[in-house]
């Protein structure tokens, strides 16, 4: 009997194709401007072709099995680069559900004087389109995540650049909201820095910190006494006037810590450790740029 | 039984972990300093630990009781060297051995011991350069 839908829709592809493409373009969340009506239509008859070649052996419900290979491979491409060009999930997954009305339609037709088998046919089909569906959906899902692991390692990279502000003096400025696995990275990064460079003064400026809490508070702490651990000098800069409120009303103590209100008095805190001053010469000539 | 081995150098000795460290070892370690200390009447103790990439919380501790039983013989003990991973695992262990003085390399490390030890630098009113005490 099964053998037989999978011919009828064999027999009726174009049919089916057209129906399901109809559905397809009528549709209001259609997205041209993401996708051609070209890129569309060569994708529903790949997917369709490869559901037809799934159905032929009789199986319904296990698309885990080889059968299914060729079709779920097709959704994954399909799904993951929908999620990657900007598709909604449920424009993702009306693209495979509204093949189930094309091929109802078209068994309706076959099957007329047959209810039964009609109605059998339509739920077997029915599931069958659910849970390839739902594969759609998980794949766009983990495509997603894969986007947004990327970016968030790409801001991790870029944000936190260790800077050579003078010789013996390194700077690394923080910028946006800190977590654990980014202060991971601050401390490693500056440490090994400090080790690169042999530079014993580490000014670690968080103006760029939105917020302070106790957490954020600790992981400062600790990779002070990292860097003294290795013999070096840790200066915190960049301190606001809410966070320093936040601070004291959380109870944090970082009366061990060195802190100052700007990277530039950080600067000059280093110098004067370092035995150095800066001074205006008399002689302003000779200045070239 | 290993051992590693203390360099006496005037008033200071040298000491240069090579090696992994194990429980024994450390201990042997400290027993030994602490009697060459006494025997050399040093004032300075330098341990460099640039080589040693694992540590855990027993050898953090004998780092501080090396520090502690020098300071009551009065001698400074500086460690140099710590590689970030193990500044890193310290901390995270809870040991961010205060009162521990460290440098960067052992260069440095002369330099901060010979500031400590009156003896042999003239510069003693320079101690004040923010370690802690």
């Amino acid at each position: 009997m099964a053998k037989q839908t999978a011919s009828i829709l064999k027999k009726r592809k174009k049919y089916v194709l057209k129906t399901w493409i109809d559905t397809q373009v009528e549709d209001p969340i259609l997205r041209e401007d993401l996708m051609s009506n070209e890129d569309m239509h060569k994708e529903s008859e790949e997917l369709l072709e490869a559901f037809i070649i799934a159905i032929q052996s009789d199986n319904y419900d296990n698309t885990e099995a080889k059968e299914y290979n060729l079709i779920i491979e097709l959704l994954t491409t399909i799904s993951l680069s929908r999620a990657h060009t900007g598709f909604t999930p449920r424009e993702t997954a009306t693209f495979v559900m509204s093949l189930k009305r094309a091929i109802i339609r078209v068994l309706q037709e076959e099957y007329q004087n047959d209810l039964d088998t009609l109605i059998n046919e339509a739920l077997k089909i029915s599931d069958l389109l659910d849970s390839l569906s739902i594969i759609t959906i998980e794949t766009y899902l983990k495509g997603r995540e894969e986007v947004i692991t990327r970016q968030s390692n790409e801001i991790n990279e870029i944000s936190t650049p260790v800077i050579k502000v003078w010789e013996g003096v390194l700077a690394m400025p923080i910028i946006g909201t800190i977590d654990s696995a980014r202060t991971q990275i601050v401390m490693e990064s500056l440490l090994h820095e400090i080790v690169e460079s042999g530079c014993s003064i580490a000014i670690l400026d968080i103006s760029g910190v939105p917020t302070v809490d106790s957490l954020v508070a600790q992981h400062l702490i600790k990779t002070v006494n990292a860097t003294r651990l290795m013999g070096a000098e840790c200066i915190i800069s960049g301190i606001k006037p809410d966070i320093a409120q936040t601070i004291v009303h959380l109870g944090i103590d970082l009366s061990g810590i060195q802190t100052k209100t700007s990277l530039a008095a950080a600067l000059q805190l280093a110098f004067s450790k370092m035995n150095l001053a800066v001074r205006k010469t008399n002689h302003p000539k000779n200045v070239n740029y | 039984m290993d051992r590693i081995p203390i360099l006496k150098m005037d008033d200071f000795l040298l000491v240069s972990i090579q090696v992994d460290m194990y429980d024994q070892l450390a201990l042997n370690l400290e027993k030994d300093l602490i009697k060459l200390v006494q025997k050399h009447e040093s004032r300075g103790v330098l341990i460099d630990i640039s080589a040693v990439y694992i540590v855990d919380s027993f050898m953090g501790r004998i780092l501080g009781n090396i520090t502690a039983m020098a300071k009551i013989m009065d001698a400074t003990t500086i460690v140099v060297g710590m590689q970030p991973a193990v500044a890193i695992t310290l901390v995270e262990l809870g040991m961010p051995l205060q009162g521990v003085l460290t440098a960067l390399n052992v260069e440095k490390g002369m330099e901060l011991l010979r500031k400590f030890v009156p003896n042999t630098s003239e510069q003693e009113s320079e101690a004040d350069d923010g370690y802690p005490e």
